[in-house]
């Protein structure tokens, strides 16, 4: 199993970034208007924001991780380590990570790399900044985001309505005063054909034709460029293996359910999470929800969450917190960490 | 467990936009108007609520009407 504890490491600061842009649901007139109020109860977004052609995930996070660093009074040299988790990248090669490592004016001693998470992202970004944090350097900046939009059809009820753009920045420090960090990390592969783009990697590589759509069931028309969902599954995958992880490990860290403050969930859609909150019970005043005004914005959802709804409690208190990602691999994993009066900026909203 | 009759009514308060009384326990749950995965959602996040079983894809493929997964539900539980 992987459980276990990170030491000496806490979270300093945090800040998020979305497009200005913003897409309606009740505007999405591909469903009948009974569909959109279903879709509205049913997955709770109301809203999202939509990055424009020109806007990748790598601008999000960048103005996330300026900020960040203005307002925790950071100098970039001072970091050392740029972990960067997205399914989203500029390019197939080389990796974000290391453009922002030069946009973002770090030095050439720091560590950059990717890292290929959705749901998950969040939470496994943490795991492997935090270790390495603990054998090498001072600082680390954990960016994590998606532009999905980029891959979702608007003739695809079941993938274009639920997804919206975001980028984020943690800043991690040693601390040797710091509350342990605890994990517990799970990969089922057999799901991965639940949430997948089959077009443009090697596997079905680039070629004439891979954008010409199929009708796959009405309301269901896409190429295979585009993001398929399997609702269905990952609902199950969810339900299923949600609640085990996350009481592994609180046995394991010997900490109570009810001395967390606030359980952050990976924000997939309100009917499923609130079914894993009721699983886990837990009141409804600990689980925060930022789907309704931004969609499912994949490995960004728990951080961006963290700012527009906990900030202020976040900047005033300690808090312990058990965050849970969960979705596409399938991979999944949850943390409890304590935060002490971190640095949370104002949501930013870029153009 | 309660009967199939009781099973159909308290599935169909969990569809909002399901006029109430229309749906019976040999309806054909994918015939409610636009039916969409949503249903299927609500259907399982029902079940899984309201007995502590977890229907799978091929469960909902197999089944037809409200009846087929009332009986689905019931042999999880036996």
């Amino acid at each position: 199993m992987a459980i276990f504890q990170i030491n000496n490491i806490e979270v300093i600061g945090i800040a998020a970034s979305v497009p200005k842009a913003t897409v309606y649901t009740s505007d999405y007139d591909y469903i009948t208007e009974q569909e959109r109020k279903l879709f509205v109860s049913g997955t709770g977004i109301k809203e999202r924001r939509v990055a424009h052609e020109n806007m990748c995930t790598s601008d999000m996070c960048f103005s996330a991780a300026q900020q960040l660093l203005k307002d925790t009074n950071i100098n970039s040299e001072d970091i050392d380590i740029l972990i960067f988790v997205s399914q989203s990248p500029d390019y197939f090669l080389p990796a974000t990570s290391i453009l922002l490592q030069d946009r973002l004016g770090l030095k050439k001693s720091t560590i950059a790399f990717d890292v290929n998470l959705g749901c998950s992202g969040y939470v496994y970004g943490l795991a492997i900044i935090a270790n390495l944090l603990n054998m090498v350097g001072s600082n680390a900046l954990l960016l994590c985001g998606d532009k999905s939009t980029y891959s979702t059809t608007p003739t695809d009820k079941s993938t274009y309505p639920l997804f919206g753009d975001a980028g984020t920045a943690t800043l991690l420090s040693k601390n040797t005063k710091a509350k342990p960090l605890y994990f517990n990390l799970q990969t089922d592969g057999s799901g991965w054909e639940s949430i997948i783009i089959r077009g443009g990697g090697t596997r079905n590589r680039y070629k004439e034709g891979i954008l010409d759509k199929k009708i796959i069931e009405p309301g269901i028309e896409r190429n295979l460029c585009n993001l398929e969902l399997d609702g269905v599954e990952v609902f199950n995958f969810s339900l299923r293996e949600v609640k085990p992880n996350v009481m592994e490990l609180l046995d394991f860290s010997n900490i109570e359910l009810e001395n967390i403050d606030f359980v952050v969930m990976h924000q997939a859609n309100r009917l499923m999470n609130e079914s894993v909150r009721k699983k886990l019970k837990v009141d409804k005043e600990k689980v925060p929800y930022s789907i309704e005004k931004f969609g499912n914005t994949s490995s960004a959802s728990i951080p961006l969450t963290m700012v527009t709804e906990l900030h202020e409690t976040l900047k005033n208190k300690s808090n312990q917190l058990l965050l849970s990602g969960f979705g596409v691999g399938f991979s999944w994993g949850s943390v409890i960490l304590t935060t002490n009066n971190i640095i949370v900026s104002e949501l930013l909203e870029i153009e | 467990m309660i009967n199939v009759d009781k099973f159909t009514e308290l599935l169909e308060e969990e569809f909002e936009d399901v006029q109430k009384g229309t749906l019976k326990p040999t309806t054909n749950y994918r015939e409610i108007p636009d039916f969409s995965s949503m249903h299927a959602l609500i259907i399982i996040a029902f079940v899984d609520n309201e007995f502590d079983v977890l229907l799978q894809g091929k469960d909902l493929k197999e089944a037809q009407t409200f009846d087929d997964l009332y009986t689905i539900v019931k042999n999880k539980l036996a």
